[in-house]
């Protein structure tokens, strides 16, 4: 089973969300921390990580001594990742999608691949719990092909856990298409409202079930509640805003380990999610 | 022109709010919203729409099933497995790359233009502004970014303003790529957290490698002073400019829910008054 956790905008609470329900939960459990630009669940696991992995692409080089000119390449290109210049042809590596269009185009077989790093992924262990997640490199500006490199470590018959990260664009996407469930964590506030519409709207598109965490529920408005209601989306937890919750998220604690008694809000929101599934 | 743009690696860390507060400071400004994937600037500036536009990018491949004789050519080469065993393209996972448009045998594939959202420009009580919204689950949100800052950048032009000021995406990846190209200064909401110290040094190196000098502040700063040293003590040795903390405020929300600036909601408060210093130290250091 897959939940993802989103949320639309950022910053309304996924990692601890993610990171909490993760390490409540016995048995065959995975979290996969695909916020992949900015990945933070690590920082509150601490896992060991024993296997780092390259991430590559591939991207184009030309053989000029082979290359015709003839121009196909920049043709069949819809990124401009490829293009003639005179008496070259000039690759751009960082623009290339890695369709493999035009090294399957190119009638002289002019074009070979070579690899852009995307990142890495990393595997580790905290207790009991398996832990993978991507770090993308800085300058990359593609996250999703990293986002489904780490998506290759769900195993079917563990439980896996998907911290997603924050939009409604395609890196989102990425990180919640297949899953069973969806947890969106939103705070009300306009912000977290508008930007919930938006990822509700992601998850209607992609046609899987969802429920709402609404964080720092006591600071705002009810249009969040009124919204989830008109709606009828389920509210599976409120968490009122707690100075002691935010000054250990800040050092980097679980919520579980400084007040013990989440653990059973944690464990009941995980039965709630396979009583909407089943 | 001067352009600034705010953003922060983590989301959430109140970059909205911040960028509201100082159109409520700064003289003669246009404002820009570059968050196109969640874009909520609009709900503090209540803009009056004065232009609406289409924003049409890239492709999706659509199989004509009267002609396509099922070879499965299109599904070998799809590197997105975007196409089903009865021969459907998923429009979620086609990348609009072309291959299969291209090498179809049957001619049996249309390629047509996708239209992923819609960009306005706009008045606002503080000035112009130019918005956008990208589609649900649509891709192509770096260029979304790029044209509406070159819109931005063309109603400033246009209006005699030298201030861009434009809200940025969260994150790294190709929305945040596209917002810093070009900038003349970009500045970091940091929150002292382990994330986002974290996430504020990955979007500093960005900057960097993209030649933007760069300011810090750090918001809700008492929420943890030692973490908040912290990352303004890894900002001098990095030789990015510290401006200043704002406390944990709740104001900040108040005035969110009323649709109102801080400054606006209550110019007294505590978050108040520092975002007008750092406001007023930004200025400086911009040259305005």
């Amino acid at each position: 089973m897959i939940i993802s956790i989103a949320s639309g905008k950022g910053g309304t609470g996924k990692t601890t969300i993610a990171t909490n329900l993760a390490i409540s939960l016995e048995g065959d459990v995975q979290l996969l921390d695909c916020d992949v630009e900015e990945p933070n669940d690590y920082l509150f696991i601490h896992p060991d990580i024993h296997e780092v992995r390259t991430i590559t692409t591939p991207v184009p080089e030309v053989d000029m001594t082979k290359c015709s000119l003839c121009g196909k390449c920049q043709d069949i290109c819809q990124f401009k990742a490829i293009v003639v210049m005179g008496k070259i042809v000039l690759p751009f590596p960082e623009l290339c999608h890695s369709c493999g269009g035009c090294m399957r185009v190119c009638p002289e077989n002019a074009i070979t691949e070579t690899d852009r790093e995307l990142g890495v992924v990393e595997w580790g262990r905290k207790n009991g719990l398996e832990f993978i997640h991507g770090k993308l490199r800085v300058g990359e500006a593609m996250s999703p092909p990293l986002i489904r490199k780490v998506r290759e470590f769900a195993r079917p018959e563990a439980l896996t856990i998907i911290d997603a990260p924050p939009g409604t664009s395609c890196p989102v996407i990425a990180a919640m298409k297949g899953a069973d469930y969806v947890l969106l964590v939103t705070e009300p506030t306009p912000f977290g409202l508008h930007d919930l519409k938006l990822a509700v709207g992601a998850v209607k598109i992609l046609g899987i079930p969802c429920g709402l965490i609404i964080n720092r529920s006591d600071m705002g408005d009810d249009r969040v509640m009124e919204y989830a209601n008109d709606q009828n989306i389920p509210i599976l937890m409120e968490i009122p805003f707690d100075r002691k919750i935010a000054e250990a998220y800040s050092k980097g604690h679980m919520i579980v380990d400084v007040m013990p008694e989440w653990k059973a809000h944690f464990l009941k929101l995980h039965r709630q999610i396979e009583e909407a599934i089943s | 022109m001067k352009e600034l743009i705010v953003i922060s690696g983590k989301g959430g860390t109140g970059k909205t709010s911040i960028l509201a507060a100082f159109a409520s400071l700064a003289g003669k400004k246009v404002l820009c919203d570059a968050d196109v994937d969640a874009a909520d600037l609009h709900l503090i500036m209540a803009p009056r729409i004065l232009e609406r536009h289409d924003f049409v990018s890239g492709h999706t491949a659509v199989i004509d099933s009267d002609k396509c004789d099922q070879c499965g050519l299109c599904r070998e080469l799809c590197k997105w497995n975007a196409i089903s065993e009865d021969f459907v393209v998923d429009p979620i996972g086609c990348e609009g790359c072309g291959v299969c448009f291209y090498f179809c045998p049957e001619k049996a594939i249309d390629f047509p233009l996708d239209t992923c959202g819609e960009w306005f420009l706009s008045d606002t009580r503080f000035g112009p502004m130019a918005h956008a919204s990208l589609g649900i689950a649509e891709e192509n949100s770096g260029k979304l970014v790029s044209l509406i800052r070159q819109q931005g950048k063309m109603l400033a032009e246009k209006n005699n303003m030298g201030l861009l000021l434009t809200d940025g995406p969260p994150g790294i990846g190709c929305p945040v790529i596209a917002s810093l190209g070009g900038a003349s200064a970009a500045l970091i909401v940091a929150e002292p957290t382990v994330s986002g110290k974290h996430d504020m040094e990955r979007v500093a190196e960005l900057a960097a490698f993209f030649n933007v000098p760069t300011m810090v502040c750090v918001n809700k700063f008492d929420l943890n002073p030692e973490m908040g040293q912290a990352i303004e003590s890894f900002a001098k040795e990095k030789n990015i400019t510290v401006m200043g903390r704002i406390p944990f405020d709740p104001v900040f929300t108040r005035a969110t829910v009323q649709g109102k600036t801080v400054i606006e909601f209550d110019p007294a408060s505590e978050g108040s008054g520092a975002v007008k210093k750092i406001w007023e130290a930004v200025a400086r250091h911009l040259g305005l």
